[in-house]
């Protein structure tokens, strides 16, 4: 018996079908990145009345008013200043009793000791404070302390943080330049 | 003359079909607060999409209906600060067990916001244990003018 030949599919509208698939995913696509600054929260204190005891001159106090107004160690001041005071304040000057005290710190990954700023940086916001301002305030300590890293790396490795590949050297720097920010319980002060 | 050739058409449509379908992450919520994300300099990008919450905050864009105060929105609805405790928890739940130390908060805040609302989301987010956060930002393009 001679056998027919199946006649072949017309693939003709294959094209039309995966048009249309192609069109929902275009309309439903984001191709928005998230990008953030991260940071990590501290755990919840168990005694509140129990204060830490910092030295004075190891904190840099930031405070945010809620008019937006920047106050750096008791002196009004500026969002672009704040970068290189906090660079100032976070670099070791040794026998200045104006800055933070300065320690050894044994890096393992390097098998050696650094001399390390003993320095936290305070931040303080008012309720009132705009988050605009925060993150910008947030933005230039974050640019602060990876310039640190830059200027860290290129000195013990040849090249930019950013560019190191091998983990080891990238936590060594991440202990040299620990980002010291600490944000203070909150308050209510200034009202709404 | 002859006609050209279109039989390889369905193949490049698939081609571009699979990179969308790739590419593409679904918006499961709506946004109801308005979201005029500040800008900085210095983000990272968030990393593994599907180990990030987000908590929205702002501005109701129905501002008819819901007023011009802050609010924030867990998932689809408006809430309080007092569910973000139970909103943590769910989140983790949902998540795998080796996962659940890498869960990182997206807080998407106006703004315009005061920080007094989102004082009050991050001190609730400590005792909740949901110490990594992302203050989500948009990229600000670097002039170097100095």
């Amino acid at each position: 018996m001679a056998r027919r030949a199946a006649p072949e599919i017309n693939a003709g509208s294959t094209a039309d079908i995966a048009f249309l698939l192609l069109i929902f995913f275009l309309v439903t696509t984001t191709m928005d990145v998230d990008t953030g600054i991260t940071r990590k929260l501290p755990p919840p204190v168990e005694n509140p009345d129990e204060d830490v005891d910092v030295k004075e001159r190891n904190v840099l106090k930031i405070l945010v008013n809620s008019h937006d107004m920047l106050m750096v160690d008791g002196k009004r001041s500026d969002v672009r200043l704040l970068k290189d005071k906090t660079k100032d304040f976070m670099a070791l000057h040794p026998d200045n009793p104006d800055y933070p005290e300065i320690t050894t710190k044994f890096i393992e990954e390097l098998g050696k000791e650094f001399p390390a700023s003993k320095g936290v940086i305070s931040l303080k916001n008012d309720r009132g404070t705009s988050y605009e301002m925060y993150i910008k305030v947030q933005n230039e300590l974050a640019r602060a302390f990876n310039e640190m890293k830059d200027e860290r790396s290129v000195e013990l490795f040849g090249v930019k943080y950013s560019q190191l590949v091998d983990e080891n050297k990238i936590k060594a720097i991440n202990k040299l330049v620990p980002v010291r920010i600490s944000e203070a319980e909150p308050e209510d002060i200034g009202g709404k | 003359m002859p006609g050209i050739n279109t039989s390889s058409l369905p193949d490049i449509i698939f081609m571009l079909l699979f990179f969308f379908m790739v590419s593409t992450t679904m918006r499961e919520v709506t946004v109801r607060v308005k979201q005029r994300m500040p800008e900085a300099t210095e983000v990272q990008k968030l990393e593994k999409k599907s180990l990030v919450s987000f908590i929205y905050i702002g501005e109701p864009k129905n501002t008819k209906l819901f007023g011009t105060k802050s609010r924030i929105q867990l998932n689809d609805v408006f809430a309080s600060v007092d569910d973000i405790p139970e909103f943590i928890a769910k989140e983790r739940e949902a998540r795998d067990e080796a996962d659940r130390k890498f869960i990182t908060t997206s807080l998407k805040v106006d703004g315009n916001t005061k920080m007094g609302i989102v004082t009050d989301v991050k001190q609730e987010l400590r005792k909740s244990g949901a110490f990594k956060i992302n203050y989500s930002t948009r990229k600000k393009v670097e002039r170097r003018s100095r």
